[in-house]
C-alpha cells in the first residue's frame, strides 16, 4: 500500500499539473513584479514576499510554452527546495487533492510538451482526473541553466 | 552536578585566558626582564589549571599545572627566560588551544602532552641547561644517541619489518671541511629516498636543510637493501666522512620509542642547544635584578560590565529592525501625502527615535578588530621563526570598530596578506644587510576609520614590486595586451598582482609567489562590498590597503528612475548630480564623453546597461546624471529621474538568481516594491 499525498494543483494551458503540499510555501495572487536584467528569459523577476525578495520563475516559459499575459486566475506558487525559495507562475492554482504514491505511474517521453526528465510521473485522482506531478529538483536545476546560457553565448 | 551547563562558560573563558597568556608571552618574549608580564601570565595559567581541574579536564589540569611550576620560579626571580623556555612554553599553549578546540567540538580533551611536561619538568629542576650543554657538545663529536622516535613512527617500523622490511639506523658524519652542509644532507636523503623511506632524521629535515646541525646526522631508515651496502653507497657521496648502518630490531625499537623520562627533554634540548644556550646567557646578563613586583605590574584592565549575547539574538534583532525601517519609510511616505501637521510631526518624532534606535543595533554588532588582529602577533613569530626572519610587527588602531559580519570574513584574507608580506616582501636578514637596511624587518598592521569606511592596511618595508616584471608578466599571462600594458601608470601595473592570471604556479623569481591567492584575496574583499589595492616602491617596500563598508545591512542610497523601473546607487560611490544638455555630450573614438571639472570622463548609459524598456535617454534634450568613481576612474551615469536618498536595506536575491551581473542586492522600497541596487564597480570598463 503506497502513501497519501497531498498535493497542489495548478493549470499550465489545458494540462493540470501537481506539487506536494509540503514543498509549497504559499500561493499568492500576481503581484508587481521588478524586473531583473540579465538573467534567463523564464525569470520573471523579483517580488517582495512579506519582506523577503523571492525571483519568480514563469513555469510556461521554463518549459518551453509559450506565454502568456497574466489574468485574474495567474497565481505564484512559492515553492522551498532545499536552499532555494522560488516563485512559479501558473495560469491558475485550483485545488488541493489526495493522491496514493501507489497510482503515481512513470511519465511518458513528452506530456503537453515537457520534457519527461522536469516530470515525477503521472497520477490518477479519485475523480478520475489525470496529474502530472513535477520533478521540483530538476525544474530547479542550475546545472542545465549554466548549460542553456552557455548554449546561448 | 551537571557541567554540560558550565561547558560553554568554560570555553569561553579558556578561550579568553588562552588569548591572554598568548599575548603577554609575546610580550615578555619582547622584554624578558619585566617581571608584571609574568604576574599576569601566572594567573590567567592558574585560572585556566583551577578551571580545568574543575570541569574534569585532567590532561588539562596536568600541563597547566606543570607551566605554571615554571612560571612560578621566573615569578620569583629564580629562574630567568630564555629561549628554550618560551619555545616550550608557547608550544603548553598550542596543546592546551588544541584541547580546548577537542572539548569544544564535544569530545574530552585528552590529548599526549608527556613530552612538553617532560621539558616543563627538566626547565623546574634545572637539567635543561646542562642537558643542553652537554648533548649540544656530544653532537659534535659523535652522533646523538637518543633517536627516539614517537609511537607512530614506531607503527609504521613495526608494520615494515612485519612485510619483511628492514628498519635501519644510518648515522652519517660528514667531513669537516664540508662547507655546503645542507647541500650534502640532501643528497644522503636523496640516495636513501630512492631505496627505501624515511621514517625519521634527527635533527629534523627543516633543520637539516637550515644547516642547523653540526657534522653527524641520524635517519631511522626502511627498506630492502643490505645495511653495508647502503652505508657504502651513502660513504660515496663527497665530503662524507663515515656512515654506519646498524640493524634495529624490535626490542631497539620499543626502547627508542619509550626512553627514561629525562632522554626526552635531553633530545629536544639537543636540538635548541646552539640557540638556547646562547641567548640564555644573554638574557641572564639582561636581567641583572628582578624588579620587585609593585615595581611595574601592568595595570589591570578596566573592568567593563559586559554581558555575552548569542549572535543569533543579534541577528534576529537586526532583521526584525529592518522591517521596521521599511514601515517607517511607508510611514514618511503616507503622512506626506496625507499632510496632517500632528501626523506629520509624530511621524518625524518616530523617524528620529528610529535612526537613534539604528545606531545602537548596528553598534550592538560592531566589534572592534582586536578580535581578528589578536592571534596575529603569534603567527608572524610562528612564521618568522620557521623562515628565520627577524620582524617585528607593529599594531596601530586594534580598537576600531567593524560589523562583526566583516570581521568573521576578514580573517583570512587578512592571514593571506600577511603571510604574503612576511614570505615574499620582506628580504632574508642575509638580504636586509646587503640592502643597507635594518636587520629587523617591519610589518605595519593598521585600521581606522574614514568616511562610512575603515581601513586596514598591511605594510611592510621589505624589496616592492618590481614592476616591470609584473607588467611583462601581465602580458606573458595574457591579463593584457602590450599596448595596454604601456598605457598603465605603474599602481595600476601594480594592482595587476590581484588578477587572477597571476595565480599560477609559474613564477617570476623575486616575485615568486606574490600573486598566489591574491586574486582570492580580492574576491572575498569584494564579495563584502569593499576593496584592495597596492602601493608600492622597489627596494623600499609595499603597503597593500583594504577598504571595508562599516556595516554590511543598512546602507545609504540614492533612489534613481529609469522609466517605471526604480533602482539604488550606494551614496558612498557617488560623487555628485547634475543635469546635462545634450549638446554637452562629446564624441571620441565613438564614445560618449563629457567634460567634468577640467576632465573628459565616460558616459555610461544605465538603461542600455540595464537593458530598460520604457526609458530611452536618446529622446531628451537634458539627461540627469550621477558622477560615481571607483579609485581613481570617474565615470558618468546617465538616469531618468532622481527620486532621493534614502536608508535601505539589503536583502539577498535568493540563491536561485546567484550573482547577477551590475546588480549587487535588492531592497524593498517604503510603497513595497523591491528595488535591485545599482553595483557601481560594475559600470567600469
Amino acid at each position: 500500500m503506497g502513501e497519501e499525498i497531498k498535493v497542489i494543483v495548478f493549470a499550465l494551458g489545458e494540462e493540470e499539473y501537481g506539487i506536494e503540499v509540503e514543498k509549497v510555501k504559499t500561493v499568492e495572487r500576481m503581484m508587481p513584479i521588478t524586473r531583473v536584467p540579465k538573467t534567463m528569459p523564464f525569470v520573471k523577476g523579483v517580488v517582495n514576499l512579506r519582506g523577503v525578495v523571492v525571483p519568480l520563475i514563469d513555469l510556461r516559459g521554463r518549459f518551453g510554452l509559450p506565454e502568456v499575459e497574466a489574468t485574474e486566475a495567474t497565481r505564484i506558487i512559492i515553492v522551498n527546495s532545499g536552499e532555494l525559495e522560488v516563485g512559479f507562475i501558473v495560469d491558475q492554482a485550483s485545488d488541493v487533492t489526495d493522491i496514493n504514491s501507489d497510482d503515481i505511474e512513470l511519465p511518458p517521453e513528452v506530456v503537453g510538451g515537457i520534457q519527461a526528465k522536469y516530470l515525477r510521473g503521472v497520477a490518477k485522482t479519485d475523480g478520475g482526473r489525470l496529474l502530472v506531478m513535477l520533478n521540483l529538483s530538476e525544474v530547479l536545476n542550475k546545472a542545465e541553466l549554466v548549460q542553456l546560457e552557455q548554449m546561448e553565448a | 552536578m551537571d557541567m554540560n551547563a558550565y561547558l560553554s562558560m568554560f570555553i569561553d573563558e579558556s578561550q579568553d585566558h588562552l588569548q591572554a597568556l598568548n599575548e603577554n608571552l609575546l610580550k615578555l618574549e619582547g622584554d624578558p626582564t619585566d617581571l608584571s608580564f609574568v604576574q599576569v601570565i601566572f594567573r590567567s595559567a592558574h585560572t585556566l589549571k583551577g578551571m580545568s581541574a574543575t570541569m574534569g579536564f585532567e590532561d588539562m589540569a596536568s600541563l597547566t599545572h606543570e607551566m605554571e611550576n615554571v612560571l612560578d620560579l621566573v615569578r620569583n626571580s629564580k629562574l630567568s627566560m630564555d629561549a628554550f623556555i618560551f619555545d616550550v612554553l608557547f608550544k603548553g599553549l598550542d596543546a592546551l588551544e588544541n584541547m580546548v578546540g577537542d572539548i569544544t567540538n564535544g569530545g574530552q580533551g585528552k590529548a599526549d602532552v608527556s613530552n612538553i611536561v617532560a621539558s616543563l619538568k627538566s626547565i623546574v629542576d634545572g637539567s635543561y641547561l646542562s642537558r643542553a650543554e652537554t648533548a649540544a657538545a656530544s653532537a659534535v663529536a659523535v652522533p646523538p644517541a637518543n633517536a627516539a622516535i614517537d609511537e607512530f613512527q614506531l607503527s609504521v617500523l613495526k608494520q615494515s619489518m612485519d612485510s619483511g622490511l628492514k628498519a635501519l639506523r644510518i648515522d652519517v658524519s660528514l667531513v669537516e671541511s664540508c662547507v655546503l652542509k645542507a647541500a650534502r644532507a640532501y643528497m644522503v636523503f636523496n640516495l636513501l629516498e630512492e631505496r627505501g623511506e624515511v621514517i625519521k632524521s634527527i635533527p629534523s629535515v627543516t633543520e637539516l636543510e637550515q644547516e642547523k646541525f653540526d657534522r653527524s646526522f641520524t635517519v631511522i631508515f626502511v627498506t630492502q637493501q643490505d645495511g653495508e651496502e647502503l652505508a657504502e653507497a651513502i660513504s660515496n657521496i663527497s665530503e662524507v666522512a663515515v656512515a654506519q648502518a646498524e640493524l634495529l630490531d624490535a626490542a631497539t625499537l620499543e626502547q627508542l620509542a619509550r626512553p627514561e623520562p629525562a632522554a626526552q627533554p635531553a633530545r629536544s634540548a639537543s636540538t635548541a642547544a646552539q640557540s638556547a644556550v646562547v641567548s640564555a646567557t644573554e638574557s641572564t646578563k639582561a636581567n641583572p635584578t628582578a624588579r620587585s613586583e609593585g615595581g611595574r605590574q601592568a595595570a589591570p584592565p578596566a573592568a567593563s560590565r559586559t554581558i555575552r549575547v548569542d549572535i543569533e539574538r543579534l541577528d534576529a534583532l537586526m532583521n526584525l529592525f529592518s522591517e521596521l525601517l521599511i514601515d517607517r519609510v511607508r510611514l514618511e511616505q503616507l503622512s506626506g501625502e496625507i499632510g496632517r501637521v500632528e501626523l506629520t510631526e509624530t511621524v518625524e518624532h518616530l523617524s528620529r527615535i528610529s535612526a537613534d534606535l539604528q545606531n545602537i543595533v548596528l553598534k550592538l554588532r560592531m566589534v572592534p578588530v582586536d578580535s581578528v588582529f589578536n592571534r596575529f602577533p603569534r603567527m608572524i613569530r610562528d612564521i618568522a621563526k620557521s623562515l628565520d626572519k627577524k620582524v617585528e610587527l607593529v599594531i596601530a588602531g586594534a580598537d576600531t570598530e567593524l560589523d562583526r559580519t566583516v570581521i568573521d570574513e576578514i580573517g583570512d584574507p587578512l592571514v593571506h596578506l600577511l603571510r604574503n608580506s612576511l614570505d615574499h616582501g620582506l628580504e632574508t636578514t642575509q638580504g636586509r644587510l646587503e640592502a643597507g637596511k635594518p636587520e629587523t624587518g617591519t610589518i605595519w598592521l593598521r585600521a581606522y576609520h574614514s568616511g562610512n569606511h575603515v581601513f586596514i592596511e598591511v605594510e611592510e618595508d621589505g624589496r616592492g614590486i618590481n614592476t616591470e616584471k609584473v607588467r611583462a608578466k601581465a602580458v606573458e599571462n595574457g591579463v593584457l595586451s602590450q599596448e595596454e600594458a604601456s598605457k598603465l601608470t605603474p599602481d595600476e601595473i601594480n594592482n595587476l598582482i590581484f588578477a587572477p592570471g597571476f595565480s599560477t604556479a609559474d613564477q617570476i623569481s623575486d616575485l615568486s609567489g606574490r600573486g598566489v591567492g591574491l586574486d582570492v584575496v580580492r574576491t572575498k574583499i569584494f564579495s563584502l562590498g569593499g576593496n584592495v589595492s597596492v602601493e608600492s616602491k622597489l627596494g623600499s617596500g609595499s603597503k597593500f590597503s583594504i577598504q571595508l563598508p562599516l556595516t554590511l545591512s543598512i546602507i545609504t542610497a540614492m533612489l534613481v528612475r529609469l522609466g517605471s523601473e526604480k533602482y539604488a546607487v550606494p551614496l558612498t560611490s557617488v560623487v555628485e548630480t547634475g543635469i546635462l544638455k545634450r549638446e554637452a555630450i562629446l564624441s571620441v573614438h565613438g564614445n560618449r564623453m563629457m567634460s567634468y571639472r577640467n576632465a573628459v570622463i565616460p558616459i555610461v548609459s544605465l538603461s542600455k546597461v540595464l537593458e530598460t524598456s520604457d526609458f530611452r535617454e536618446e529622446d531628451e534634450e537634458e539627461s540627469e546624471y550621477i558622477v560615481i568613481r571607483k579609485g581613481d576612474k570617474w565615470a558618468a551615469v546617465i538616469v531618468d529621474d532622481f527620486i532621493g536618498q534614502s536608508e535601505i536595506v539589503l536583502k539577498s536575491m535568493g540563491a536561485y538568481l546567484g550573482s547577477t551581473p551590475a546588480v549587487s542586492g535588492a531592497t524593498i522600497l517604503g510603497d513595497g516594491q523591491v528595488a535591485l541596487i545599482i553595483d557601481p564597480n560594475a559600470l567600469f570598463k
